[in-house]
């Protein structure tokens, strides 16, 4: 009968212990109260556990003090799905034309996805982005970046839309116009393709497009002007050829994607013919936009290799600021802060240190390869790939590794021998 | 100097090449000054012809930064005299039709103003030629096609085949302007020329900022425990280290590099 909280050691002991058998059920076990405003109430009495010093701990991992089953799982909450949002009946459309370079959703196409959805939402009527997709698509998930509707085309009459095309690509734009009339048409204004396409489609619709575009609402739009240096405020045309990070991607829902039938358009002979990519010299591209760098420092002796490694890996050369003081490089090949800011994809950098001015030039660069003797020097910090090793006999195993990719053969037992002798001479 | 598939092919009569100039700003002082991206299509309609192209401008006669497009070696220079706020593309296309014009040469985008890179569409639509953005060269001339070479980003370059006449952007990655020499600039002449050019409507209620800023964007952690928000916001970026290879031979290092340049592609 007496009020008196009794104590029950027994269970505390589970509590305390994460690694007792009973504890995960004995923590499922414990209900989350529902306040009476429908919120969920944590009692303080009740998270965290009572050492035997008297001391409490709280589990930070275990934030609502019950359910530690579930989140003590990882990768569960990631899992959990996102809320589907769909459009039954649309009664207009907002029309985006990605760029898909290589196929895949380019970041610039997730933002432009994205203020679709945001014009789409602040329409007053049931407004569907619909995402247009000319060429081929190896994109899975277009529902996961604010499409809800697809129109996907990878070729018209037989003709592929892979290459350069914008009179077919045109074609098709102008049936989806017929057909669906969208509210908006947006481009990502990108070299890839996107703000070409755009603008001759403005200039065929004979609209006034919005270009650089980087602030939209459904009445007015914010376009940077010539050289970044003016804004220009007008009212948001139906025609919009957007910058980079115009708006933020979707994240809260997942859209539906439903594909749209389209009848091909008429046939027509294009003007234009695309004879392919050119194959473009590696040692001719400027260092500000070379997408795989080869670059040599201080550790580099055999200047020839250097240069013959370059050519056979199709590498764009780049230099630290001592070989470039030093004259083994051009002064234009120079990396870093003095140098060239470079942009590059792969960078792979032998015999380079890492001096401050070097690391800033080359912070845009994805992948860092380092070729070094030193394992405590900073590019090994930075690089994702570090090589301790000699540059020259590195880079002769890397010629032979070319050889035999080329030809099949394998030259393994010849440079071994070949590498005694150079050190018993 | 001609390269020689060119030269063969404007043998017998010489491609006529208009290059439509504007005036430029610099991107600090803001003075005015010949746009980089006309001259470089200037220096491309010089190397493709021996006859002199014709610069069109339109715009005020008075204006100094365009005799420096002179400086680069031409006679005369033309100015369809129009207000600033007039439309540029009817007046560019009625006098261009008239023309006998091979090749018609800009800038992709003008360097203040509006500088929406439209212009040579909405030309090349009124006059109904093919428009190729983005050239970088012209390769050869042969049976009314012209072989261009188009600047794809990543220093790429794309083959493309155009009947003649048509328009051309020319890529920032084009070859850079000769120097354009004093004497010459000053001794050329302004052909100026009045032309009817509308006020551009479309663009009468449009307002004209300073470029404001334009905001970062952050890299926000959402979602999973205040723990881990608190880890992500508070986290390095860099200097977590990759993968070091100390052991091994210089060949299973020379593979393990080569593996990698392989897996990002660009080894083939």
């Amino acid at each position: 009968m007496s009020l008196r909280i009794r104590r029950n050691p027994r269970l505390e002991r589970i509590r305390r212990n994460r690694l007792h058998p009973e504890y995960t059920a004995l923590m499922a076990a414990t209900v989350p109260a529902i306040g009476p405003t429908g919120l969920r109430r944590i009692n303080p009495h009740q998270t965290g556990f009572v050492m035997v010093q008297g001391r409490k701990r709280l589990n930070r991992l275990n934030p609502g003090g019950v359910g530690f089953a579930t989140s003590s799982q990882p990768g569960q909450a990631q899992a959990k799905e996102k809320p589907l949002h769909s459009v039954t009946d649309p009664r207009g459309y907002v029309a985006v034309v990605m760029d898909l370079p290589g196929g895949r959703l380019s970041s610039h196409d997730r933002d432009v996805l994205g203020l679709a959805q945001q014009l789409a939402q602040a329409k007053d009527d049931p407004h569907a982005v619909l995402a247009i997709a000319l060429g081929d698509v190896r994109e899975t998930d277009l529902g996961g970046a604010g499409a809800d509707r697809v129109i996907q085309l990878s070729q018209l009459h037989t003709e592929p839309l892979t290459g350069y095309c914008p009179e077919l690509k045109l074609s098709i734009l102008t049936e989806i116009e017929k057909h669906y009339q969208p509210a908006y048409w947006l481009f990502p204004d990108s070299i890839d393709g996107g703000a070409d396409l755009g603008s001759r489609w403005a200039v065929q619709q004979h609209e006034r497009a919005a270009v650089q575009a980087w602030q939209v609402n459904k009445e007015n739009t914010v376009c940077r002007g010539g050289s970044q240096l003016t804004d220009w405020h007008r009212p948001t045309p139906r025609v919009l050829l957007l910058a980079p990070e115009c708006a933020a991607p979707v994240e809260e829902y997942r859209y539906e994607a439903l594909p749209l039938e389209l009848t091909p358009p008429e046939p027509i002979s294009a003007t234009i013919e695309d004879r392919g990519p050119v194959s473009v010299d590696p040692s001719q591209i400027a260092l500000s936009e070379a997408e795989f760098i080869l670059a040599a420092g201080n550790g580099v002796r055999n200047w020839d290799q250097f240069h013959q490694v370059a050519t056979v890996l199709g590498a764009t050369e780049g230099a630290s600021r001592v070989a470039v003081d030093d004259g083994y490089m051009p002064r234009h090949r120079q990396v870093g802060a003095s140098g060239t800011w470079v942009s590059a994809r792969v960078y792979l950098a032998v015999g380079i240190s890492g001096a401050i001015q070097h690391l800033q030039g080359i912070g845009q660069c994805e992948t860092v390869i380092a070729v070094n003797l030193d394992a405590g020097c900073d590019m090994v910090r930075r690089a994702d790939l570090t090589v301790i090793a000699d540059s020259e006999a590195v880079f002769a195993e890397l010629l032979n590794l070319m050889t035999e990719r080329q030809t099949g053969v394998s030259h393994q037992s010849d440079t071994a021998d070949e590498g005694e002798a150079r050190h018993v001479a | 100097m001609l390269p020689e598939s060119l030269s063969k092919a404007v043998a017998g009569q010489p491609l006529k090449i208009a290059a439509l100039v504007s005036v430029g700003q610099h991107p600090l002082s803001r003075r005015e000054r010949q746009a980089d991206q006309d001259s470089r299509a200037v220096e491309l309609a010089l190397s493709l012809s021996p006859q002199l192209p014709s610069l069109i401008h339109v715009g005020s006669a008075q204006n100094n930064a365009l005799r420096a497009y002179l400086g680069m070696g031409l006679n005369s220079l033309t100015v369809l005299n129009a207000d600033p706020d007039a439309d540029a593309v009817p007046a560019l296309a009625d006098y261009l039709r008239d023309q006998p014009l091979d090749i018609v040469l800009t800038g992709v985008r003008a360097e203040c103003g509006e500088g929406s890179g439209l212009l040579p569409y909405a030309v090349a639509s009124q006059l109904g030629w093919p428009m190729v953005p983005r050239i970088v060269s012209v390769v050869s001339i042969a049976d009314g096609h012209a072989d261009v070479w188009q600047a794809l980003p990543r220093g790429q370059r794309r083959a493309l085949r155009v009947p003649l006449p048509f328009v051309a952007s020319v890529d920032p990655a084009a070859d850079p302007a000769r120097q354009s020499a004093f004497g010459p600039a000053q001794r050329g002449n302004i052909d100026f020329r009045p032309c009817a050019a509308e006020p551009d409507q479309a663009r009468a209620d449009w307002e004209q900022h300073p470029a404001k800023p334009r905001p970062k964007r952050l890299a926000v952690a959402k979602g999973g425990t205040a723990a881990e928000r608190m880890k992500a916001a508070t986290a390095k970026p860099q200097g977590q280290g990759g993968q070091v290879m100390t052991e091994g031979t210089d060949r299973e290092k020379a593979e393990a590099i080569l593996a990698r340049l392989v897996a990002e592609g660009v080894v083939r």
